[in-house]
C-alpha cells in the first residue's frame, strides 16, 4: 500500500519534471531549428527538422552593415568581461575591508551596504545620464562598467563567504611574516576566495552580458552598441520586411554562447547559487 | 596605555578605510550624485520640446500632481497584474518541485539533469527571450502553425493583440525565467531544515501532505518571506520582456506597459522633470522593500542562513 502510493508520486513527479523540462528547452529548439532555414522554409510553417540555410543566414547577419553584430560581440565581450573583473575583485577588497579591519565606521559602513543590497539602478538612472553626460562619458562603454565597482550583492555573498572560509589567525600569521596588508589580500586572500571570486565572475558576465535598460540609455552610436541593444533594434517598425531567418540567427548568437558556457559548468553554477546565501 | 599599543598591536584601521574606499566613493559618484540630481529635477518644470528645452523652472509639487493624474496608476497595476501572473505559478511549481527533490523517498532519476535544464532560462537574455516570444508567438509563427496542424485551433490566436494573452506572455517569460531559480534556493532553505523533525513526524503516522504543510512550510517561511519581497522588487524593474515583446508600446491599449517602462519613455523623451518626479516615487517603494529585506537579513544569524535564523529565534539567543 505504501510503496504504491510512494510510486504514483514517483511517476508523478516524473510527468511534472518532464513537462517543465520540456517547456524550458522546447523554445530554444524552436529557435535553433528556425536559425538553420531559409525566410522561405520559415513562411511556409513549422518543421522539427532543421533546414540547410545555417550558414547562409550567418552571413546575412554577419554581413548586415546596418547590425554591425561582431561589434556588439566585441563590445558586449569588453563590457561584460571587464565587468566580471571588476566586481569580483573590488567586492572581495571591500568585504575584506570590512571583515578583517577595526574601525570606527566598521559598522555603519556595513549596515550601509546591507540596506541597499537591493536598491533598483533605474530609480536613479535620470540623475546618471545627467551626470556622465556632463562628465562627457555618454555614449561611452566605461559608464557601463566603472559603477560596478559598488555592488552590494556581490560584496554580501563575499563577505558570508570570507565569514566561512577565511580564519582571521591567517592574516596575523601573514603579518608576522612580513607581509604587507595589500600584499596578504592579493597573494592570500584573493586565492583562498577563488570559488566564491569563480561564480560570482559568471553570474556578474551573464548580468552585464544580458543587461538592457542602462545600456540603451547611454550608448547611442551604433558601433557602441552591445547586443541587447541591436535584439531590440530587430523589433523596430520594419520587422515585417525582416528576414525571419536572420532574426532566428542573431538572437541565436545572443543566447547560445550563454548555453554553451552554461552547459559546460552547469554544475559549479547550480550549486553557486546558494554558496554565499544558505549555509548549514 | 599607549605602550601596550605600540607592543601589543599596531592599528590597522586605516587600511579598512583604504580597502572600502573605492567602493563607497564609486557609489557616491555614481548613485548618491545622481540620486540627489532626480530628487532635484523632480520638484523643476523641466522637459525638452522639439529642439527646444524648457526650463528648469520651479514648479514645486506639480510634476507629482500630474503624474499622479496621468496614467501612472493604470502602469502600477499592470506591473503588478504581470507580476502576479509569474510569481504565484512560480512560488508554487517551486516549492513542489523543491520538496520533491529534497525528498529521500522519492526516487527521482536524472535530478541533476532536471535542476540543470530549469535553471537554464534564468541564464538566457531576457532581451532575446522576449524577441524569440514575439517571433514564436506571432500570428504566424512556429505557435500557430503547431496548433492549426495539429488541429487544436481552427485559426490562428492572435496572441498579442489580446490584454489577457500579451499580460500571460509576459507572466510566462518572467516564470520560465525565475522557478529554477527559486527551486534551487528552497531546495536549500528545505535541506536545512533537522531530519529528526521529518522522522520524528513519521514515526507519529505523518502523511505527505501533512508533512509539507505542517512542518516543510512553516520552517522555511522566513525564506519565502525574503523570496516573495526580492520577487516584488524584481517585478517592479520589469522592463526588458515588455519592452522588447511590445516595441516599447506596451500593446494592446498599454496594458502591459510598466512603470519602468514609462520611466523610460520619459527618459528617452528627455522630460527630466516628470521622469525625476516618477523615479522618486519608485525610489520610495524601492526604499520600503529595501528596508525589509534589511531587516530580514540582519535579524538572521551572521552567516546569512535563514532557516538557522528562524531555528535560533525559536531557541531564544543561541
Amino acid at each position: 500500500m505504501e510503496s504504491k502510493k510512494s510510486n504514483g508520486r514517483t511517476i508523478l513527479a516524473h510527468v511534472v519534471l518532464i513537462i517543465l523540462a520540456f517547456l524550458c528547452l522546447f523554445f530554444f529548439y524552436i529557435l535553433i531549428i528556425n536559425a538553420t532555414r531559409s525566410h522561405a522554409q520559415l513562411q511556409l510553417g513549422f518543421s522539427f527538422l532543421p533546414g540547410s540555410s545555417f550558414l547562409t543566414n550567418l552571413n546575412s547577419v554577419i554581413n548586415d552593415p546596418a547590425i554591425p553584430i561582431l561589434k556588439g560581440i566585441q563590445n558586449s565581450l569588453i563590457v561584460s568581461g571587464c565587468c566580471a573583473a571588476i566586481v569580483t575583485y573590488f567586492s572581495a577588497l571591500t568585504a575584506y575591508g570590512i571583515y578583517a579591519y577595526d574601525f570606527k565606521l566598521k559598522r555603519a559602513a556595513f549596515t550601509f551596504i546591507m540596506a541597499i543590497l537591493v536598491m533598483p539602478t533605474q530609480v536613479t538612472a535620470l540623475g546618471f545620464l545627467r551626470l556622465i553626460t556632463s562628465m562627457g562619458l555618454d555614449d561611452s562603454l566605461l559608464p557601463l562598467i566603472i559603477p560596478s565597482i559598488a555592488s552590494p550583492a556581490v560584496f554580501y555573498f563575499m563577505h558570508s563567504y570570507m565569514q566561512s572560509s577565511l580564519p582571521r589567525e591567517l592574516i596575523e600569521a601573514a603579518r608576522i611574516d612580513g607581509s604587507k596588508e595589500f600584499g596578504t589580500f592579493n597573494r592570500i586572500v584573493l586565492p583562498i576566495m577563488k570559488p566564491a571570486i569563480a561564480v560570482q565572475a559568471i553570474f556578474t558576465f551573464v548580468g552585464s552580458w544580458n543587461n538592457y535598460f542602462i545600456p540603451a540609455l547611454v550608448i547611442t552610436s551604433k558601433n557602441k552598441q552591445t547586443l541587447p541593444i541591436m535584439i531590440a533594434t530587430l523589433r523596430g517598425a520594419d520587422y515585417m520586411n525582416f528576414d525571419m531567418g536572420k532574426i532566428y540567427m542573431m538572437i541565436t548568437i545572443a543566447i547560445v554562447p550563454i548555453i554553451i558556457i552554461y552547459l559546460l559548468l552547469s554544475k559549479f553554477i547550480v550549486e553557486g547559487v546558494t554558496l554565499g546565501g544558505v549555509k548549514e | 596605555m599607549e605602550k601596550q599599543n605600540i607592543i601589543k598591536s599596531v592599528s590597522y584601521a586605516k587600511w579598512g578605510y583604504i580597502f572600502i574606499l573605492p567602493f563607497f566613493l564609486s557609489y557616491a559618484i555614481f548613485s548618491l550624485i545622481p540620486l540627489a540630481d532626480t530628487i532635484r529635477n523632480s520638484f523643476y518644470e523641466y522637459y525638452a520640446f522639439g529642439l527646444k528645452t524648457v526650463g528648469p523652472n520651479w514648479t514645486g509639487l506639480s510634476n507629482y500632481i500630474s503624474l499622479l493624474s496621468s496614467d501612472l496608476p493604470k502602469y502600477a497595476w499592470n506591473t503588478f497584474v504581470m507580476w502576479v501572473l509569474g510569481f504565484v505559478p512560480q512560488i508554487i511549481i517551486s516549492l513542489v518541485l523543491a520538496s520533491w527533490f529534497t525528498d529521500a523517498r522519492l526516487k527521482i532519476r536524472g535530478k541533476q539533469f532536471f535542476k540543470v535544464v530549469i535553471y537554464l532560462p534564468n541564464l538566457i537574455m531576457a532581451s532575446a527571450f522576449a524577441m524569440l516570444f514575439f517571433a514564436l508567438f506571432s500570428n504566424a509563427g512556429p505557435i500557430n502553425s503547431i496548433l492549426l496542424r495539429m488541429g487544436i485551433v481552427g485559426e490562428a490566436i492572435r496572441f498579442m493583440e489580446s490584454t489577457l494573452g500579451a499580460r500571460t506572455l509576459v507572466g510566462l517569460m518572467n516564470f520560465l525565467m525565475w522557478f529554477g531559480n527559486t527551486t534551487i534556493m528552497l531546495m536549500a532553505a528545505i535541506m536545512g531544515i533537522n531530519p529528526s523533525i521529518f522522522e520524528a513526524a513519521e514515526l507519529d503516522g505523518c502523511t505527505h501532505i501533512q508533512k509539507f504543510f505542517r512542518i516543510t512550510l512553516p520552517q522555511i517561511k522566513p525564506l519565502l518571506t525574503y523570496t516573495l519581497i526580492t520577487s516584488l522588487i524584481g517585478g517592479l524593474q520589469m522592463f526588458d520582456v515588455p519592452q522588447i515583446l511590445t516595441a516599447g508600446k506596451g500593446a494592446p491599449d498599454r496594458t502591459t506597459m510598466t512603470l519602468i517602462m514609462y520611466l523610460n519613455k520619459h527618459l528617452q523623451a528627455k522630460n527630466y522633470g516628470i521622469a525625476g518626479a516618477l523615479s522618486v516615487f519608485l525610489f520610495i517603494i524601492s526604499a520600503i522593500l529595501c528596508w525589509m529585506v534589511f531587516k530580514m537579513n540582519t535579524d538572521s544569524d551572521p552567516d546569512g542562513s535563514k532557516s538557522a535564523a528562524r531555528r535560533a529565534r525559536k531557541g531564544g539567543k543561541a
